[in-house]
């Protein structure tokens, strides 16, 4: 197994970039067919010829209750309706395997679909209806009578938050004794948060196609992780996983939603074998908010205890938080203060409370998203009854260590990009002095606030190929749901084989390809691509051992060491020819390497993270309540980076996912139903472009060398994590209140400002 | 029922059923899948079409409605090896992620630039009078039906800015 060391003292192309592939702003490779609607995602694949007739309907109904049994299900009326080829529900959809007591988020197991009479959410499916055209399977589906004997459900989260227990297999750190620390000091800090459920809301709605040639079944599903859905789908079905191909090679959006799947993908495989013939089943929009999964809400208490200098001597979050009934994740929002600022004592630690609620899972940065709302904000409010700038204030209390572990940070530019953002962003110009400046019917104010973000790396593979025309293949069981993967794979290819970019090709998103862990966690680009930059390194060797050993090539006998990769060429020293005439005399059918990442046996002897500073400047209508952000800056260090272009998307994509965060988003429960009110795209308020002003983000420049063999980390969650507590910030500094109830919406903003007379 | 729609420049002879949207005969009968269904409620813009010039969401009309109608669908602007500006400009700002809201916010701006261009306003219009300047606050008001869940609207901006051919 590697050690970071080795990581730190190889070079590799991607270190030298003498090409300068790596961190350039290439367009994306896929970009030309998504902005011509020709890449095809999950529902739109075409059938192959083999295909026994057209596609087939699926749609399913969804429980209307959150707790309780099926009392019963008329089907007969559905069945007799036009073109409806099968009615499924508990009573008779086919065998399937069972249901783990736990799902495990990296474990496969079966995902059954319509498994019994109990209802455990509002929106668990409970039936399928599959017609000849969707219209058909539609108006079929609202046939579908469900009588259910409903039990009260505990579905008011704030009522039962006491009922939290420890997570499994988790306890509470605490460093020295945080309660006589926070009981001693001279100034603190002690308010609660909370933020609502939040849903993913990807703009493609979970989808599957799904058709069987014989025993082989081939399914186009819009998943983040292939081998973990095709292992899963194949141990539900009863069948062997090399019996399914599943193909998901476009995805429109993920954001974690996807990262396990749902009926559609289990009911079309089923249906399509049971009726012969190819079957597609889609999520409606209001399904994917019940019935997939969500982030689920929080309640946050933070304490901060501090000297009148503003040092930290005692800091505490404790976040409660919940799950569906069945369910085992749980909102980390208190993880990440655990690195984030020095103080001496310190506690934090979760509860976690099972409710009838739909099925919790992650979302976009997992407890940074969350956490930062709460830690981020009552900073700014310790900063105010200091007398001290909000961004000194964290200088102020900027570890050398990591503050709970004492391991060494692998790399930490905080105070770089607090810094570098202030000036940028014009810091020196915010007053603490309240609503000091106005313009018209506006009040504006700045606000800032810290970003950070676990590092991962986890086990993959890649292959390459170089085929007699010179052109580099990459293929790996990895997804892009719009974060850059196949851009970022060919520009490492294109760097590591020395060749142009437009001579490699990516393929992606197919259980056939070498397996890689997917899209999550910001783990993606740095464990897909290391596992390329392996395959690239052993495809590299191939070619010189070839290339020495072969009497044609001028490059024969030459120390296979000191080859070159560069414009296509090969060389050693001035003997050289193109690399597709070697392979075309000795590999006519191509030459494939294939190549692995592991984690390093030593990375957890570091801490590692990414880091970014968020600067806001909102406008406040005191009278309406209407926020508006007029100008939003981060400044991220993230190690290396490898595409200029998709990384500050991801930046800004997450940036605006802060603002959403801040001001419009979350699902309203119904207590008595367990239902989300607020079912989708009209109530559910993600921004839109008019919720949006000027948006920038900078990237430092920076190499993670403990990280992996490219010194690079993610970026996809960084952006979000502290973005809305820097919203909240500058609220508070344009009118004075604080609404620490997210998301901060003109009626509560209006209540605070009643409340304080103001 | 019968039905014709004059679809990329094409006349397209349909027999389509009374309930099916435009957007599921584009997608289903045609197999135009460029066009995209994000939510079938009018709420996200995804399906968004140009109906003999004019933006619409294709998800809340019905495919009988359209008899004669000339509809222009994201194929029908360009192609891959032949972009038209817009689709070179969304590639070039990198005014997309995942790519699935993209078709619809290309057919959206087309149909907004012509709104501009033809004087409509906006609530984000001072002047009713004067010619309408595309500032970017007037750009997103009118682009705001359009959702992008990975949130690129700073680079739609730019991608529409840099094809308007307006003063800023």
């Amino acid at each position: 197994m590697s050690s970071v060391a080795d990581w730190e003292a190889a070079s590799n192309p991607v270190k030298e970039n003498r090409a300068g592939n790596i961190g350039k702003a290439v367009d994306r490779y896929e970009g030309p067919l998504k902005v011509t609607g020709t890449a095809p995602y999950a529902f739109e694949v075409e059938l192959p010829p083999s295909a026994s007739g057209p596609p087939l309907y699926g749609v399913m109904v969804s429980a209307a209750i959150a707790s309780g049994r099926i009392a019963a299900i008329e089907t007969a009326q559905a069945e007799a309706s036009p073109g409806v080829r099968l009615v499924w529900t508990h009573l008779n959809v086919p065998e399937q395997g069972p249901r783990p007591e736990r799902y495990d988020f990296f474990t496969p197991s079966p995902r059954p679909a319509l498994q019994s009479d109990r209802v455990y959410f509002f929106g668990q499916q409970v039936a399928v209806v599959v017609a000849d055209t969707f219209e058909n399977a539609n108006a079929a589906a609202a046939m579908v009578k469900v009588t259910y004997e409903a039990d009260a459900p505990m579905a008011d989260f704030h009522a039962v938050r006491d009922q939290g227990v420890q997570p499994p297999g988790e306890q509470d750190t605490e460093i020295g004794d945080f309660a006589a620390a926070f009981a001693a000091a001279p100034v603190t800090i002690d308010d609660v948060w909370r933020t609502p459920l939040q849903n993913h809301c990807q703009m493609e709605p979970c989808a599957t196609t799904a058709w069987w040639d014989g025993d082989k079944l081939t399914v186009n599903t819009s998943v983040q992780m292939v081998r973990f859905a095709q292992n899963s789908l194949a141990e539900t079905l009863m069948i062997p996983s090399k019996s399914v191909r599943l193909l998901t090679r476009y995805i429109g959006g993920g954001f974690g939603g996807k990262g396990s799947f749902y009926e559609d993908l289990v009911l079309a495989s089923l249906a399509a074998r049971e009726l012969g013939q190819p079957v597609k089943v889609a999520f409606s929009r209001q399904q994917m908010m019940h019935g997939t999964v969500h982030r689920p809400a929080t309640e946050q208490r933070v304490r901060l205890g501090a000297t009148p200098d503003g040092k930290l001597t005692a800091m505490s979050i404790m976040t409660v938080t919940h799950c569906d009934s069945r369910g085992n994740f749980t909102e980390h929002a208190s993880n990440f203060a655990r690195s984030l600022y020095a103080a001496p004592n310190r506690l934090t630690g979760h509860r976690l409370v099972r409710m009838d609620l739909p099925v919790a899972s992650a979302m976009r940065a997992p407890g940074e998203a969350s956490g930062t709302l709460s830690l981020e904000v009552a900073m700014d409010e310790l900063a105010e009854k200091l007398g001290i700038d909000p961004m000194e204030l964290r200088i102020l209390n900027e570890p050398e260590t990591d503050p709970e572990t004492g391991k060494p940070f692998s790399i930490r530019q905080l105070v770089r990009c607090m810094r570098e953002g202030a000036q940028i962003f014009g810091w020196d110009r915010r007053t603490p002095k309240i609503g000091a400046v106005k313009n018209g019917r506006w009040t504006i104010g700045l606000g800032m606030a810290a970003a950070i973000r676990g590092n991962m790396l986890l086990p993959a593979k890649c292959s390459f190929t170089v085929d007699a025309e010179g052109v580099i293949t990459v293929k790996q069981g990895m997804t892009d749901i719009g974060t850059g993967t196949y851009t970022v794979l060919a520009q490492i290819a294109a760097e590591t084989l020395g060749v142009p970019l437009g001579d490699v090709r990516v393929e992606i998103g197919d259980s056939e390809l070498p397996p890689a862990p997917g899209s999550g966690g910001q783990f993606g680009a740095a464990t897909a691509g290391s596992a390329a930059l392996d395959a690239g390194m052993n495809l590299r060797k191939a070619i010189a051992e070839i290339a020495v050993a072969d009497p044609a090539s001028p490059l024969y006998g030459g120390p296979s060491q000191d080859i070159t990769f560069q414009d296509g060429v090969i060389a050693i020293a001035n003997r050289s020819e193109r690399l597709a005439d070697l392979i075309r005399r000795n590999r006519p059918e191509g030459l494939v390497a294939e190549g692995e990442i592991r984690p390093a046996a030593d990375a957890r002897n570091w801490s590692q993270h990414t880091y970014g500073a968020h600067f806001v400047e909102v406008a406040v209508d005191t009278v309406t309540g209407e926020v508006r952000t007029r100008r939003m800056l981060g400044v991220f260090a993230a190690g290396r980076i490898l595409n200029w272009k998709t990384a500050r998307s991801q930046l800004t994509g997450g940036m605006i996912w802060g603002v959403g965060s801040a001001l419009t988003e979350g699902n309203a429960v119904d207590p008595r139903h367990g239902s989300l009110i607020n079912q989708d795209l009209a109530g559910y308020l993600v921004p839109v472009q008019a919720d949006i002003g000027e948006l920038d983000a900078i990237m430092l420049d920076e190499v993670d060398d403990k990280a992996n063999p490219m010194g690079i980390k993610g970026v996809g969650e960084l952006g979000i994590s502290g973005a809305g507590a820097a919203v909240a910030n500058a609220i508070y500094n344009a009118c004075g209140v604080r609404v620490r109830d997210y998301p901060i919406t003109p009626d509560k903003l209006l209540a605070a400002l009643e409340a304080k007379g103001l | 029922m019968k039905t014709t729609i004059t679809v990329n420049g094409e006349a397209r002879a349909l027999d389509v059923d009374t309930r099916t949207t435009l957007l599921d005969a584009l997608r289903e009968t045609l197999h135009l899948a460029g066009t995209k269904k994000g939510c079938d409620h009018g709420q996200c813009g995804a399906c968004t079409v140009l109906v003999n010039g004019t933006r619409i969401n294709s998800c809340l009309s019905l495919a009988v409605m359209h008899d004669g109608d000339a509809v222009t669908t994201i194929e029908g602007i360009g192609a891959v090896g032949a972009l038209s500006p817009i689709q070179q400009a969304f590639l070039t700002e990198d005014a997309f992620q995942c790519g699935y809201c993209t078709p619809g916010q290309i057919c959206s701006a087309l149909g907004m630039l012509a709104e501009v261009a033809a004087g409509w306003p906006s609530q984000e219009t001072a002047d009713l009078t004067a010619p309408i300047q595309l500032t970017d606050d007037e750009l997103r008001e009118r682009m705001s039906g359009n959702i992008c869940r990975c949130s690129a609207y700073p680079q739609i901006v730019a991608a529409i800015r840099s094809v308007s051919g307006l003063p800023a």
